[in-house]
């Protein structure tokens, strides 16, 4: 039996509701550990010198570990029924140690696809000292009702 | 001011055409999706708890957002010789094009059948489009988009991974 778990369905979310910010004090660990967990050798994510050599004020995030810390975030809010369709990124400036990065979400709307399946689309910011640094425009997909499961979902019936 | 060379025929007859196609170097593992889970501290159950992964999803799966991360090469491999780099047409491009300087400007990942444990994930890249010359605060040059689709050993696809880059001179 699978322990209890939080269940945010569609008809729980509507356009404008926003998403509680999860604000996380960036280290040197959390850039090398984020950049190694995503396999990501490149230098200017884990030796300084060399970062600041290529005129960059520090070591920074990497985007797929930014993509992990957004899902991270997505998946807090909804709960392990909700399943990521489709993320777009622009990235604007670095984020590096000792930035205080926040992550904040805004839901743009809620809409039934010609499938059935539910879909959340959510404007995701991250933000260091109020400036964007990565904006990223999310779909995923939530439980139409306490029944439903987006992850069983295969071929035609899922449309990312 | 930058003068850019045209576009070679060659890399003109690229844009449609898949350049690259790829094989991930293991199948794909837990200890580096907790690794993973664990760098931005992500408590889901669905990726820590074997029964609520058995109730959702049949099973365990990797976070959708590792997608790219499957398809990267070691930083060292015995006997070669070369870097192997993790996105080949990007580099191409630069080269051909002669164009120093690059960017990733934006980047879209849409996620197909979930990626799980003992999978391993082929990978075919496909140059898009490439832009007529740009001029913007960085300098000048082209924008051009790559699409990496990645697809498991029963052929279904998992995702695709699309970069808008943007190679430039400095002016």
């Amino acid at each position: 039996m699978a322990r209890s778990f939080k269940i945010l369905t569609a008809g729980d979310v509507k356009a404008g509701d926003r998403i509680p910010p999860l604000a996380v004090d960036v280290t040197a660990t959390t850039v090398v550990l984020g950049a190694l967990a995503s396999r990501d050798w490149r230098p200017m994510h884990h030796d300084r010198d060399f970062a600041k050599n290529q005129g960059v004020r520090d070591i920074f995030l990497n985007t797929p570990n930014q993509a992990a810390w957004f899902e991270r975030y997505l998946s807090d809010w909804a709960g392990p029924l909700g399943r990521l369709g489709r993320m777009r990124f622009k990235m604007r400036t670095s984020v590096c140690p000792g930035d205080t990065m926040v992550i904040e979400g805004v839901v743009k709307a809620v809409e039934t696809d010609a499938v059935g399946c539910c879909w959340a689309e959510i404007d995701v910011g991250l933000t260091v000292t109020g400036e964007a640094a990565t904006t990223c425009a999310v779909r995923i997909a939530l439980p139409a009702n306490e029944r439903d499961n987006p992850w069983l979902r295969r071929g035609g019936e899922w449309k990312p | 001011m930058v003068t850019l060379r045209e576009i070679p025929d060659e890399v003109r007859g690229w844009i449609g055409k898949t350049l690259v196609e790829d094989t991930s170097e293991f199948a794909i593992e837990q200890s580096y999706i907790f690794t993973s889970c664990a760098s931005v501290e992500n408590g889901n159950p669905l990726l820590w708890d074997a029964e609520t992964a058995a109730a959702v999803t049949a099973g365990w799966i990797a976070p959708p957002t590792m997608l790219s991360v499957w398809l990267r090469p070691h930083h060292w491999a015995p006997g070669r010789t070369e870097e192997r780099l993790p996105l080949e047409v990007h580099f191409r491009l630069k080269k051909l094009l002669d164009l120093p300087e690059a960017i990733i400007a934006a980047n879209e990942l849409s996620f197909g059948e979930p990626v799980r444990p003992g999978d391993t994930l082929r990978a075919r890249q496909t140059l898009r489009s490439i832009s007529e010359p740009k001029t913007n605060k960085l300098g000048t040059g082209r924008f051009w988009v790559i699409d990496v689709e990645y697809f498991n050993q029963r052929g279904e696809w998992v995702g695709t991974d699309s970069y808008d880059c943007f190679g430039y001179r400095r002016d």
